[in-house]
């Protein structure tokens, strides 16, 4: 997404508009097992002028990871996918209590230098709030960080491709037909973004506020967590539900 | 061993690798033998023919049963070797193979036959029942031995072609017989000694120690098995990470000495980047044998736009995002769509590059297939271009046109130029 486009949605959010979006801060823990990404992510971080982002905490593996996250409290937790001790999943199952706290939720962006569609649902499923590769630039990044710390979704294209390939092949079964699947409009926003249109570009051609474009995409994270039937059994299974 | 099956005196001729290792161990052959591989190994060893090892052999058993002594000492002493010695090369695959059909072929099951009538002859000759009572109970309790022994032969061969999954029902059976018939053995032994009325007491006590000493070692034995079974697993794990060693080796580093020689055009240092990202990508992330082969033609549609995709960018040196959506075989109207395609890329990459990455969409819905190209450069008005400038109009749009699909252009208010392309499929038989 274009970065100033992206900037003046920032400004269109309701109670973070203008000029006060500037003078907010947002506390980020960094989890990554490589120290030099974490170094150059604070470089970027600190290059695109936008000071609004602080790291408070950094962490290299599962266990680093939520001592750091405990003890902080951050509102947007950077995390990588590929992680010594149970990956990115494992810290978000064990961040579930946190991810849902009424008062000063953590939430989770996925930052990964992979892109292979299992890496990527697994941390969606996993209640991570976006998924960005590490080929972003520092300006998309703050972005990105900014719009998951409001409480929205950032969605790569690539991620957006893979919901749609999800659901275009999952149109045999007809088990999950009357589970929510998405609608036609989620899905012809999902189609703009994989397009790699901007949130505010999708607004303009839908002829829709960017607010509904973001609760589409959320729409989507929430069904996508749960698609059907078999995977809400699965995923009960996996935490010892049943 | 009387008699080689034919296959071998065709293919064991002796012949000498030229290339063979001075000092030569002798192995027992696992490949190809008809009792315990040690004429075949000997053979090999010796450089001599298979049969006249075997013939040699055979005098020996009849000359007071000499040869069969020998061969038993030879059996238990040396240890097994994949493959004759002749032909090292192919054995491993070869023996694999063999081991996983294993069947008694009819050479084996003929040199156990003659083995039993020799063995009767030289029963008869010596008149051995008569003559010594224990010889036949110790006899019983050799046969038990060899056949516990060739077990471990076995898992220790498999173990050499580390093949995991072996029938774990056969072996058991053997290793079952061979203490059975050591049992018998002993138990003759002891009826022999004329101990019999204590026989049961034996017995019991026996199997009082044998549970005993169950009790006191299972323990350990499942964790030795089960250390073991890791120590294998974290082999396999070393070779992988060795694989993977070798190929960033090779490929990886290379590109980054290429990018450092070449660290004053940003340019060329992005293409290189940008293509060796994708290799390892493909190489990491795709299933087994992909990725590999990139100078085959393309059969699926997804395949064709991620080669169009990587060629343009690698000829351009600007980034080109691709997502697929769906995927079906690539047909001629499709085609002419990835024609049109990468043309439309290449537009992207030499007049919009400027302004970040390119997008191609492509999405396979029913039979519609629909592409996008989208660049972020200054735009494009199709109007302003001159008549004589078939570029656009004629690879984009007409070729579309002619195969019955559409073409859109326009400029994105945004900034940049989006190029849509929709098709139908030709073949319905393909269907999702």
């Amino acid at each position: 997404m274009s970065s100033d486009g992206a900037q003046r949605d920032g400004a269109e959010q309701g109670e973070t508009g203008g000029e006060a979006a500037e003078g907010r801060t947002v506390r980020v823990v960094l989890v990554d097992d490589h120290r030099m990404f974490r170094t150059g992510v604070q470089a970027e971080i600190g290059e695109t002028g936008r000071t609004g982002v602080e790291v408070v905490g950094e962490a290299a593996d599962v266990d680093q990871a939520l001592t750091i996250i405990t003890a902080t409290r951050p509102e947007v937790v950077l995390l990588d996918v590929h992680l010594p001790g149970g990956g990115g999943v494992e810290v978000l199952r064990r961040c579930a209590a946190m991810m849902t706290d009424a008062e000063r939720p953590v939430r989770f962006l996925a930052l990964s230098v992979s892109d292979a569609a299992e890496d990527v649902i697994g941390v969606i499923r996993g209640g991570a709030r976006g998924y960005v590769t590490k080929t972003i630039t520092g300006t998309d990044l703050v972005d990105a960080i900014f719009r998951v710390a409001d409480g929205d979704a950032v969605f790569s294209p690539r991620l957006a491709g893979f919901v749609l390939d999800a659901f275009a092949s999952s149109d045999a079964p007809p088990i999950d037909e009357d589970l929510d699947r998405l609608t036609q409009r989620e899905r012809e926003v999902l189609r703009l973004i994989a397009r790699g249109y901007a949130y505010k570009e999708i607004a303009k051609q839908l002829f829709i506020s960017v607010k509904t474009v973001e609760s589409h995409v959320s729409a989507v994270l929430r069904k996508l967590q749960l698609s059907n039937r078999h995977e809400l059994t699965r995923w009960a299974a996996a935490r010892r539900l049943v | 061993m009387t008699t080689a099956p034919p296959r071998a005196e065709t293919s064991y001729a002796p012949a000498p690798d030229p290339d063979d290792p001075p000092v030569r161990k002798l192995y027992r052959s696992a490949d190809g033998r008809l009792l315990g591989g040690v004429a075949r190994g000997l053979a090999g060893h010796l450089g001599l023919p298979v049969s006249w090892v075997r013939i040699v052999f055979l005098a020996l058993f009849m000359a007071d049963g000499m040869g069969a002594l020998l061969y038993a000492a030879f059996w238990f002493f040396v240890p097994l070797g994949v493959g004759g010695v002749e032909h090292r090369q192919p054995a491993p695959a070869d023996a694999r193979r063999r081991l996983l059909r294993h069947r008694p072929d009819k050479g084996q099951v003929f040199a156990l036959i003659a083995l039993l009538i020799g063995a009767s002859i030289v029963a008869s000759r010596f008149q051995l029942g008569q003559a010594d009572g224990y010889l036949w109970p110790v006899l019983l309790i050799g046969a038990g031995v060899a056949l516990v022994w060739r077990q471990a032969d076995n898992s220790r061969r498999a173990q050499w072609l580390e093949l995991g999954r072996r029938k774990a029902l056969l072996p058991m059976v053997r290793g079952a017989a061979g203490v059975l018939l050591v049992g018998v053995g002993v138990t003759g032994i002891v009826v022999l000694q004329g101990s019999v009325r204590h026989l049961g007491s034996v017995l019991q006590a026996a199997l009082a120690v044998v549970v005993g000493i169950a009790l006191l070692a299972g323990p350990y034995l499942v964790r030795m098995t089960q250390d073991l079974s890791e120590e294998r697993l974290m082999r396999i794990r070393a070779q992988e990470r060795a694989e993977v060693a070798a190929h960033v080796h090779d490929s990886v580093l290379h590109t980054l000495t290429l990018i450092q020689r070449n660290a004053d055009h940003p340019r060329e240092v992005a293409r290189l980047a940008r293509a060796q990202e994708r290799e390892l990508r493909a190489w990491l992330y795709k299933p087994e044998g992909r990725g590999k082969e990139e100078d085959e033609e393309p059969a699926t549609l997804a395949e064709a736009v991620r080669k169009a995709a990587a060629e343009v960018e690698d000829d351009h040196g600007v980034p080109i995002e691709v997502v697929v959506v769906g995927d079906c075989p690539l047909d001629e109207p499709l085609g002419a769509q990835m024609q049109a395609a990468r043309e439309a890329m290449v537009n992207a990459a030499k007049y919009g590059g400027e302004g970040g990455a390119v997008q191609v969409f492509a999405e396979v819905e029913g039979r519609t297939v629909f592409v996008s190209v989208r660049d972020r450069g200054p735009g494009f008005d199709l109007d302003a271009v001159p008549e004589d400038r078939m570029g656009v109009r004629e690879s984009i749009i007409g070729r579309m046109e002619r195969h019955g699909g559409t073409a859109r252009l326009r400029s994105a208010p945004e900034g940049g130029t989006v190029v849509e392309l929709e098709i139908e499929r030709a073949a319905p038989e393909g269907e999702i």
